[in-house]
């Protein structure tokens, strides 16, 4: 946001004022943070596809573009623009247009708080991680609305899975980053990185066993929270056609889609910056922070893909049974062994 | 400077960051909509017909779908409920956990020990109870060894 308003402060010089200033600001990085959502949408798609290729020993795509069919996502995009625009008859209409832009204004909001670099965060919230939390759960009310309003069964079942399953991972998931917040003692997403500072062995899920074990139960529990594999049963193409999203074509299914791979890539960004250092390199002083700070999310991204395409579904009463006798316990356990860790080597008390 | 002060100086001052984030919100609204009327412009547009209803493996759709929930949902989210609102409560103990226990010694943590704890009690009585079963009279009949699974 800084470098947004100080880059418009000197084109403009005093020809805008400080509110100017901030709106100007504020919009463009709710441009590029809409881009880069666009681009999570276009390159993760492919790779996705390339990805599960190679897991089944196959090509993927190969035809689209000169390299590798990496221009696929550029056709598949076109194709998406020219599908009709169906509403079911029987559908509660209202409800069934607002729900994609829930789903994606929810994500679009969450990207405010994220800190690619230094001075590159749009919003320096004091309240970041919780905001993020808060913002992003709105995807579990876009899910039911549109399950809902399609007025589909198949949809309907979706819904109710994605909003249980997504409710009962958000809790693992907020409280496997309670010790992160217990040792920075802040909230804000810059702080949280700061910390972090001089090497592989001051980031957070290095830093006590504990901590280590949050960092993959936010690991996984943020791939439920995703909805997908081994994860994805509101969308079981196998049993539920394609879950709360079955009645969507053309633009409005794009939106699910594009919100989809955003919020993957989304939950990787904020492991990076809260377990994983940030934009800090592994040793030495800070280097091109942002292309850091992206490598690690995408590696991140990618090793979700891999599980996906590895792991068979979970069946609907294992998902709960790991969310609420597994990794509920441990989280509780992990914020009061991280809390014994600080008392007994004297980092507090 | 055209703007009144006032104006001014809570959009740079406090709030600048959530003016930010009312922004990404308007802006998120228009871009939806940006993209939903290019799409309008190049699409076509011929509705009615069958493709209007909805879709149940091709078959006429037998009677509406806005049935009841299962309740097994219905009992997950009152778990959640009361798992997320100890959740926020944890946050700001986290936030002021280390100078508070300077000031204050381990009690600070003993306190949210004990808070924890009776929470903890809370999910070992539904874990026991079966409710996080998901048959829950299934669980009963087979006995409390094969309960768990």
């Amino acid at each position: 946001m800084q470098v947004m308003t100080d880059l418009f402060a000197r084109i403009f010089g005093d020809g805008l004022s400080p509110v100017g200033l901030l709106v100007a600001g504020g919009l463009t990085m709710a441009l590029i943070m809409a881009l880069v959502m666009a681009s999570c949408a276009i390159v993760f798609t492919w790779a996705e596809r390339k990805v599960a290729g190679f897991i089944q020993s196959r090509y993927g795509p190969m035809r689209v573009g000169r390299w590798h069919g990496v221009l696929q996502p550029v056709a598949d995009m076109v194709k998406i623009l020219g599908k009709e625009d169906i509403v079911p008859r029987d559908a509660d209409k209202p409800l069934f247009l607002l729900a994609p832009f829930v789903i994606f204004i929810g994500s679009l909001m969450a990207w405010a708080a994220i800190p690619f670099a230094p001075g590159f965060i749009a919003a320096d919230l004091d309240l970041g991680l919780f905001y993020i939390f808060a913002v992003s759960s709105a995807a579990t009310i876009g899910i039911l609305m549109a399950g809902w309003a399609s007025n589909n069964k198949w949809s309907l079942y979706g819904a109710a899975r994605g909003a249980a399953q997504a409710v009962s991972y958000e809790i693992p998931l907020a409280l496997a980053c309670i010790p992160v917040v217990m040792i920075t003692g802040s909230l804000n997403m810059n702080d949280i990185v700061v910390a972090q500072q001089g090497g592989i062995w001051r980031w957070h899920f290095l830093h006590d066993p504990f901590l280590f074990v949050a960092f993959l139960l936010y690991f996984v529990a943020s791939i439920a929270e995703v909805n997908r594999g081994p994860f994805d049963l509101p969308e079981t193409e196998s049993e539920l056609v394609a879950g709360y999203h079955t009645e969507y074509t053309g633009m409005r299914f794009a939106f699910f889609f594009l919100a989809e791979y955003a919020n993957l890539f989304l939950v990787s960004c904020v492991a990076t910056a809260v377990f994983l250092g940030g934009w800090q390199p592994l040793f030495g002083p800070v280097f091109l922070p942002g292309l850091v700070f992206v490598i690690k999310a995408v590696l991140l991204v990618l090793l979700q893909m891999w599980l996906r395409w590895t792991l068979p579904r979970l069946r609907v009463d294992q998902l709960m049974h790991v969310c609420w006798k597994v990794m509920v316990p441990l989280a509780l356990v992990c914020v009061l062994g991280a809390g014994i860790w600080m008392l007994a080597t004297g980092q507090a008390g | 400077m055209t703007q009144t002060p006032c104006l001014a100086a809570v959009a740079t001052g406090l709030h600048a960051d959530y003016t930010t984030v009312l922004l990404f919100l308007l802006f998120g609204i228009f871009f939806g909509n940006l993209a939903l009327g290019i799409a309008r412009l190049v699409r076509p547009r011929k509705p009615g017909g069958e493709k209007e209803v909805t879709y149940e493996c091709g078959e006429l759709p037998s009677g509406s779908s806005w049935v009841r929930f299962n309740i097994r949902f219905y009992l997950v989210a009152l778990f959640f409920i009361v798992f997320d609102v100890e959740v926020i409560f944890l946050y700001p103990w986290a936030v002021v956990f280390r100078p508070l226990s300077e000031a204050a010694g381990s009690l600070v943590f003993v306190e949210m020990a004990m808070f924890l704890g009776i929470l903890a009690l809370g999910l070992a009585y539904v874990w026991i109870k079966g409710d996080l079963d998901w048959v829950k009279s299934l669980a009963r009949r087979n006995g409390p060894e094969v309960g768990g699974e």
